[in-house]
């Protein structure tokens, strides 16, 4: 185990502090003059709060000294994704129209691993309010590939999961609307994971489409994920769709056991042609298929016929609650307002100069399909589609534990490489599903393309059974497809 | 499906409040009827009798105790507030009476 | 042109309300900040009234139950399964750029409110009563207006009435009339001039006669029962005076200036509404619970209107009193523990006593019938003893006087002050022998043919026994012992 603390995992982190091995002082100004070092060329983070976490870090210290227990997360890095909201830190879900917003509260999530003991060390980058599949969105700045500079993290989680994959956090937290979670994972070579619908608050993150949103962990191994899911589920009463269910032991499922599991490979995601599947993906997975067999699992084809219908339905239900959610951002109590001498004006000046435009673009797609008229064709039918697709995925499930798929059709690709719109949302084929059906998700890394990038595997877990997803997905991590390499394109490590 | 006009943007862009440059509309109006178009096969997907999913995990609202908690302060409240006058937010006049 | 008068027996207004309703609670209907009225400015917010990011609603149960008392009161279908859904409009008042309301699937449906009119019940078809979150508040101060929010998220109910009210004074008959049903029920205080009611109307005309509504126009910011039927009025006025000199009437929204006596259009230049509901992701289904339903069944109390039938159907209360009576549940309640403690069937009479000395009393302080200090069972009491004849009704009235002011009981002055009326024939028939033995002139005069001195000597018994004589056996004595 490395003495530097870059690349130590949640677990070895935590268990190193609370036997003092390490002041949590020293190990956080270590993780933040690494930040200052790399990321002025990786870009991960929006903003970093050095005051906070060192303030935070001394309280640590002080407890440790003191003999006090100062929490399970006690001096482990973390950063969030800036559309998580944070006291008295600025928070701008990376669009301008927030730019300069102090918020005077906490997101539950944030509350949650500050009284677990965590350290804060930044706000990350996104696609401006989670609106993209390559970070690239962002109004502020571009995040690249920590294994490859030439190429976009992914997104619109890119920052969270760049800083992790380039050891500037022991784990990050993004959100997951429909693949934002898992897709900058298996792009950086790292773990994500999209809870259940319900699992984890989602007071205090910035809405994008609220009936998919979910916040997630993402770390570099399966059970630092599992470990920061257990700390961040949980009823919260200031959710309304927050589920009031006991939280399982997930810090304890990564066994790596897959025996009698059965293991289901939805035909739908491994057609040729669907989403031009790339090749080295279909080998990794098929290589990943064959090993979990060998370890005792049954792999069992099983068929979602409504998947194709996913992206259509996905692409009407995350715009049109999106128009309803941004409605909000109009300049008046709170955000940049444009100069106007008439209310129309203001509204249209502020929002026109305020939104970037993959945000209009969905604004206006959300809005033609809620108009009175529309409704029934667009989102109603694409309501009735998500009924369609759950209906497919209860199915399967009374066959298999757990659905195995890849991440995404591809790996990383370059910057300005998905030259439409339409191309850029037909990357997330694999990963759209799971948002409307609520179902949890995950991302492995299974390996590296020849030319040295992550490819990603993707588990889908039955509703609230987060468990045998995690397990599967320590079995899957245990085949150890990247080797032993480090993200190598920056940072000099 | 209707192909997408540039009024039909305008509209659009009025009602959600979005002032749109002439180029930008003219790129609205390719985009969004592309991707419209590529959806036009959900028209012909059998949905009779299927209940929409409103929300992604079938529950029932939670009910709150009718309990007051501090609200925020003033100040607070109206930190990030581009145009104040005291504790007032301005905005430009407005029509008595409102919306419908 | 033609009279006014002339055209309205050809033509019918039609009218139909949309009124909203604060309910009192203590918080606001999605989150936890008060619902204080006329604190400063934007001090009651949070987060979420403040449509700050990443807030979420969470619903105050006591909206629903006040909600459900409404709905079973007006007689309403309650859907076991109703939803919240987003109503899009951009307005500063409006944080969030939407306001959550109730859309297709809302609470309460084909309920009914009956209005008492003309001394009769008359019933008004209920659309729908549907739970909302209420806006902020713009003022107007020349170049620019001020916004603040306090008042954004504070419950509301929308009752909105079938377009079968045909007169301005029914419309201000219904606005009384769920005035008194809400206040009722106690769950809003419904102080008009706070805003806390608050009525739009839709009005249009046809021929008599016709079934199709003509055009209609809505009428908003009608905010006191005598605006209502004013604007009302007026804007029936102004349509048919349309029509008759050729016009068409348009669909538009008109606002009510009271100052002026008239309405102006206030159509908005720029666009039609589409408000795009759907329902809210943020909020899963209301579900009325069987518990929910039976709490509010068994706290309902009896209605103002039943009561007032049965006022007058059991109690021979006049149609006039009983509709006083129930004008307030507070009186209505006086009302029915008096009558509760009076042995007999004293309805008749306690609305009597309630409605003349009572009522007087309290007007007189300045107070209402909650601050009486004369409990019911007090009036019943005195009631009682006027009915039986221990004192006469004038001895009644002082008694009451003192009774009020001292809080002694009745019966108690009564003995103590010796009023009892006196109804014994022999002790009478001495007194009225010996004033007629006294005054042989007065006698004479009277028996010759001057009526007015019989007053004289029923008023010579009275001041002998300090007016306790029972009046109708001394009246049948000085007859008999005057000879005619
Ligand atoms: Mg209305
Ligand atoms: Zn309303």
């Amino acid at each position: 185990m490395s003495t530097s603390p870059e690349f130590w995992t949640v677990a070895d982190t935590a268990k190193r502090v609370a036997a003092g091995e390490i002041g949590a002082v020293r190990l956080v100004d270590t993780m933040l003059s690494r930040i200052t070092n790399v990321d002025r060329e990786l870009g991960a983070f929006l903003a970093t709060d050095g005051e906070g976490a060192r303030r935070d870090a001394a309280e640590i210290d002080r407890k440790r000294t003191a003999g006090q227990f100062a929490g399970p997360l006690a001096g482990v890095t973390i950063a969030l994704k800036d559309n998580l909201v944070t006291k008295g830190v600025a928070t701008t879900a990376g669009s301008k129209i927030l730019q300069g917003w102090i918020p005077p509260y906490d997101a539950t999530v944030v509350e949650k691993l500050r009284s677990a003991g965590a350290l804060i060390v930044g706000k990350t980058n996104l696609d401006e309010f989670g609106m993209g599949s390559s970070t690239e969105r962002s109004a502020y700045k571009k995040t690249r590939n920590p294994w490859d500079t030439s190429r976009v993290p992914g997104g619109s989680s890119g920052g969270s999961a760049a800083a992790v994959a380039a050891g500037l956090a022991a784990g990050s937290l993004g959100t997951d609307t429909g693949g934002s979670i898992r897709q900058p994972a298996a792009f950086c070579g790292v773990v994500g994971i999209k809870p259940t619908y319900g699992r984890v608050s989602r007071y205090g993150v910035i809405a994008f489409a609220s009936s998919l949103d979910q916040v997630g962990p993402i770390a570099r191994t399966v059970q630092d994920a599992a470990i920061l899911l257990q700390v961040i589920s949980g009823h919260d009463p200031r959710d309304s769709t927050s589920l009031d269910l006991p939280i399982p032991a997930f810090a304890e499922a990564a066994t790596g056991d897959v025996k009698g599991m059965k293991i289901g490979l939805p035909k739908e995601y491994f057609q040729p042609g669907s989403g031009s599947l790339d090749s080295e993906v279909r080998t990794a997975l098929e290589r990943t298929i064959k090993a979990l067999h060998d370890k005792g699992a049954t792999t069992v084809e099983v068929s979602l016929p409504h998947t194709s219908l996913a992206l259509p339905a996905y692409y009407i239900v995350a715009p049109a609650e999106a128009s309803s959610n941004l409605s909000r951002y109009d300049g008046i109590r709170y955000g940049k307002r444009a100069e106007a001498s008439d209310l129309l004006d203001l509204y249209c000046k502020s929002r026109g100069a305020g939104f970037g435009p993959e945000v209009k673009r969905r604004i206006m797609l959300g809005t033609y399909a809620l108009r009175s008229g529309y409704y029934d064709a667009y989102y109603k039918k694409a309501q009735q589609i998500r009924t369609l697709i759950k209906n497919d995925f209860d199915e399967a499930f009374t066959k298999v534990d757990v659905l195995l798929t890849p991440t995404t059709p591809t790996s990383a690709f370059r910057f300005n490489a998905r030259a439409t719109p339409l191309d850029m949302y037909l990357g997330d084929i694999f990963t759209l599903a799971c948002n409307l059906a609520g179902l949890p998700g995950m991302s492995v890394p299974v390996g590296l393309t020849a030319d040295g990038l992550p490819i990603g595997a993707q588990l889908i877990g039955k509703a609230l059974d987060e468990v045998t997803m995690i397990r599967a997905g320590s079995a899957i991590e245990a085949l150890g497809g990247l080797g032993d390499k480090r993200p190598s394109g920056i940072g000099g490590i | 499906m209707p192909t997408l006009t540039r009024k039909e943007v305008e509209e659009i862009a009025l009602l959600a409040r979005l002032h749109l440059e002439s180029e930008e509309v003219e790129a609205m109006q390719g985009e969004l009827g592309a991707i419209l178009e590529h959806f036009s096969g959900i028209a012909s997907v059998d949905t009779t009798d299927v209940v929409p999913m409103t929300h992604a995990v079938p529950m029932d609202l939670p009910l709150r105790n009718d309990v007051v908690l501090p609200s925020l302060p003033t100040d607070e409240a109206l930190r990030g507030t581009p145009k104040r006058d005291g504790d007032l937010i301005v905005v430009p006049a407005i029509l008595p009476g409102g919306p419908e | 042109m033609t009279e006014l008068a002339q055209l309205l027996e050809d033509y019918e207004p039609v009218i139909g309300l949309e009124v909203h309703v604060q309910l009192a609670t203590r918080s606001k209907i999605f989150s936890s900040s008060a619902t204080a009225f006329g604190a400063p400015p934007n001090s009651l917010t949070d987060p979420v009234v403040m449509g700050m990011p990443g807030a979420l609603p969470v619903f105050n149960r006591t909206v629903l139950e006040h909600a459900l008392k409404l709905g079973v009161a007006t007689s309403s279908q309650i859907r076991a399964k109703s939803r919240f859904a987003r109503k899009h409009y951009f307005y500063p008042d409006l944080p969030k750029g939407y306001q959550i309301s109730q859309f297709d699937e809302p609470l309460c449906e084909n309920g009914h409110l009956d209005l008492i009119l003309n001394g009769a019940v008359k019933r008004v078809k209920l659309q729908r009563i549907h739970l909302e979150e209420d806006a902020g508040k713009n003022t107007h101060v020349g170049a620019v207006s001020h916004v603040d929010l306090n008042r954004a998220g504070i419950p509301l109910v929308e009752v909105v009435t079938a377009p079968e009210i045909t007169s301005s004074e029914e419309a201000a008959e219904f606005m009384r009339s769920l005035h008194r049903l809400v206040r009722w029920l106690e769950i809003s205080e419904a102080d008009m001039e706070k805003g806390q009611l608050r009525c739009d109307a839709n009005v249009s005309v046809r021929l008599r006669g016709e079934d199709r509504l003509g055009t209609r126009t809505e009428l908003k910011n009608i905010n006191s029962f005598k605006f209502v039927q004013n604007a009302i009025d007026h804007e029936i006025a102004r349509q048919l005076r349309l029509i008759d000199s050729g016009g068409r009437v348009e669909r538009e929204t008109r606002l009510w200036d009271a100052v002026a006596g008239q309405s102006a259009s206030m159509r908005s230049k720029e666009e039609v509404n589409d408000y795009r509901y759907f329902p809210d992701p943020d909020l899963p289904p209301l579900v009325v619970d069987g518990a929910t339903m039976a709490t509010v069944l068994r706290t309902l109390p009896e209605l103002p209107v039943p009561r007032f039938e049965r006022y007058q159907k059991l109690l021979g209360v006049s149609a006039d009193d009983a509709r006083t009576l129930v004008g307030d549940r507070a009186l209505a309640d006086y009302f029915d523990a008096a009558v509760k403690a009076h042995p007999g069937e004293g309805g008749r009479t306690i609305a009597n006593w309630m409605l003349t000395e009572l009522l007087g009393a309290l007007n007189a302080a300045n107070q209402d019938i909650s601050q009486s200090a004369m409990p019911p069972e007090r009036l019943a009491a005195l009631v009682v003893l006027v009915e039986t004849g221990v004192i006469s009704g004038k001895i009644g009235k002082e008694i009451f006087e003192e009774s009020y002011r001292t809080g002694e009981e009745p019966a108690a002055i009564v003995e103590r002050r010796g009023v009892q009326q006196i109804s014994d024939e022999a002790m009478l028939w001495s007194i009225v022998d010996r004033i007629v033995g006294a005054n042989p002139r007065q006698a004479q005069e009277f028996q010759s043919g001057k009526d007015g001195l019989f007053g004289f000597f029923v008023g010579q018994v009275m001041k002998e026994t300090q007016g306790r004589a029972n009046p109708v056996i001394t009246t049948d004595l000085l007859h008999k012992r005057l000879g005619r």
